[in-house]
């Protein structure tokens, strides 16, 4: 660490420079090594082996947003990992979900989180909604040449605007590309299917209770579907991590919670293995 | 060209060190108390932007008297100095030890160096523990120096006759309301020795609160919350008369996010006249 190995200890006067609020550029100038963006990568032949999340979906209903994910990491067609946390609070009303190279994604959401928290410190106030959506957006783009490697990281990022008092959603291309989803958005390679299934069952009237069912059904239908996406494991007691996101704040369902959701759906799926039917016309 | 006049070490570090007191005495004292479930900031600040206190790191605060503009400086490179430490390493890796000894660093060499103006603060730096014997708090003053203080401190112009008011005064496993209102009392009394009142929308009020579920202990007691924990009576009861509630209930009116969410606060629920 450079503030203690310099010889006088005091602080370097890159600290003590009146900056931007910003972590990541404060970064950029003082250490650019440590920005995943700032690395020289070698020029690598075809795609790197490295373990991938999976499905990420998100549903608002009146009063905030539901941020849901599955727990499978894999690595080419192997299960590189079973209980992988994908969806991680961002700050106090806001979470990001991460699917792409587990690796660099991570890493980023990291980078988000303390980026967030060092505005909110440095300014004394909260950035808004869409200004920690523009900031993500700018954090994916930086890491265009990483994904360009097959590194590619696409977040889904959900939140409770305070000021307009209601859950947004914001998906993401690897481009940095930023685009505000109406309803729910799922991303990831199960997404498909999530997304098909939520179009079935979403309603603009759901309660939370009755998103948090939802998006666990949309993830057990991209599992179905999809070999990358992993579903409820009973077995081992690895249950979808499904957050919730109101004007109280960030919630994660505890274990027993999110198991009580899956472990009811799996029951109807005994009898009815493609799930809840919607109306023909 | 002219011989400069010869002035001796001792005499240039004492004027050096007048300077700065004189300019951290022109600020309004504030003071820093242990309390059950961890560390109150208390201060006169009129202004509700320009903060004294402020959150640096996880339990981490940080508290100032003296040149503004300077102490903010100081802050922002101990909110950047912690965050680029707590991303390299781990969050636990930060601590106010470190903290303090950079900012000791940091202060002792522009002190010392002839080129530079001493700055004109004097710093605190505190981190809540699990219990109240991992509490730390530490008082910096302008020349760098450090000093490990336990129970209370106070810093500021008037912090010699504030800090003896205190030790006498101050307990261990005080409640936050008690801390609160023997800081108030401490801060009101003047030089002279006269009392004044200092009303509650002239107090900036911190806590690191060891009690909070976050990871993040730092916490601005505002509004109805503040109004409340300064009403109550000594022995923890409710305030005698209605006239203190509505006051409080008038306060919640203007500032509605300042009491609502806050958990773990011991003195919160005495107060309530409908019971």
């Amino acid at each position: 660490m450079e503030a203690n190995s310099r010889s006088t200890g005091r602080l370097p006067a890159a600290f003590l420079t009146p900056g931007s609020s910003s972590f990541v550029d404060f970064l950029s100038d003082h250490q650019p090594g440590l920005l995943p963006g700032g690395r020289n990568l070698p020029p690598i032949q075809g795609v790197i082996e490295a373990p991938h999340g999976t499905t990420i979906i998100a549903v608002t209903f009146p009063g905030g947003v539901v941020l849901a994910g599955d727990r499978r990491a894999t690595m080419g067609n192997l299960i590189a990992q079973r209980d992988m946390e994908k969806v991680f609070p961002a700050d106090e009303y806001s979470a990001v979900g991460i699917a792409g190279s587990a690796g660099p994604a991570v890493e980023m959401v990291k980078l988000f989180q303390l980026e967030l928290e060092h505005f909110e410190k440095v300014e004394g106030t909260r950035l808004s909604l869409e200004g920690k959506a523009n900031r993500l957006s700018t954090m994916i783009r930086s890491n265009l040449g990483m994904a360009m490697q097959g590194l590619a990281v696409v977040p889904l990022f959900a939140g409770y605007d305070v000021d307009r008092e209601k859950g947004r959603i914001f998906s993401y291309d690897v481009t940095g590309g930023r685009s505000e989803e109406r309803g729910y958005a799922a991303t990831g390679s199960g997404s498909l299917f999530a997304r098909g299934s939520m179009k079935k069952l979403y309603r603009e009237d759901l309660t939370e209770q009755q998103a948090t069912t939802l998006v666990v059904q949309a993830l057990y239908d991209a599992a179905d579907d999809d070999s990358a996406t992993g579903g409820p494991d009973v077995a081992r007691r690895i249950y979808p991590i499904v957050t919730v996101i109101t004007d109280d704040g960030f919630r994660r369902l505890t274990e027993a919670e999110s198991s009580e959701i899956a472990r009811s759906i799996l029951e109807r799926r005994m009898e009815q293995p493609d799930g809840p039917r919607a109306a023909l016309l | 060209m002219s011989t400069p006049f010869y002035v001796s070490p001792q005499q240039a570090m004492a004027d050096r060190a007048e300077y700065a007191r004189k300019g951290i005495a022109r600020g309004r004292s504030l003071v820093v108390l242990q309390f059950a479930d961890g560390i109150v900031f208390v201060g006169e600040n009129p202004s509700r932007a320009l903060h004294k206190f402020s959150e640096i790191y996880d339990r981490i605060g940080f508290a100032a008297a003296g040149k503004y503009n300077e102490y903010e400086n100081l802050r922002i490179g101990g909110v950047r100095y912690a965050d680029l430490r707590g991303y390299t390493y781990d969050r636990d890796d930060v601590t106010a030890r470190g903290l303090a000894n950079v900012y000791a660093q940091t202060l002792g060499t522009i002190f010392s160096s002839s080129a530079e103006k001493p700055y004109e603060v004097e710093l605190v730096v505190a981190e809540v523990g699990d219990s109240p014997d991992g509490d730390q708090i530490y008082r910096l003053p302008h020349d760098g120096s450090i000093v490990d203080e336990h129970g209370s401190v106070a810093v500021g112009g008037n912090a010699e006759q504030i800090s003896t008011y205190l030790d006498q005064r101050h307990e261990d496993g005080m409640s936050l309301a008690a801390a609160l209102r023997l800081a108030v009392q401490a801060l009101s009394r003047d030089t002279n020795g006269t009392e004044r009142e200092i009303p509650a929308e002239r107090l900036e009020v911190a806590v690191l609160d060891r009690t909070r579920p976050q990871k993040r202990k730092f916490q601005r007691i505002v509004g109805s919350r503040l109004s409340r924990l300064l009403a109550e009576r000594a022995d923890g009861s409710a305030p005698d008369a209605g006239a203190a509630q509505d006051d409080a209930d008038s306060t919640e009116g203007t500032d509605s996010t300042g009491g609502s969410g806050d958990t773990g606060s011991p003195s919160a629920d005495g107060t309530d006249p409908k019971d």
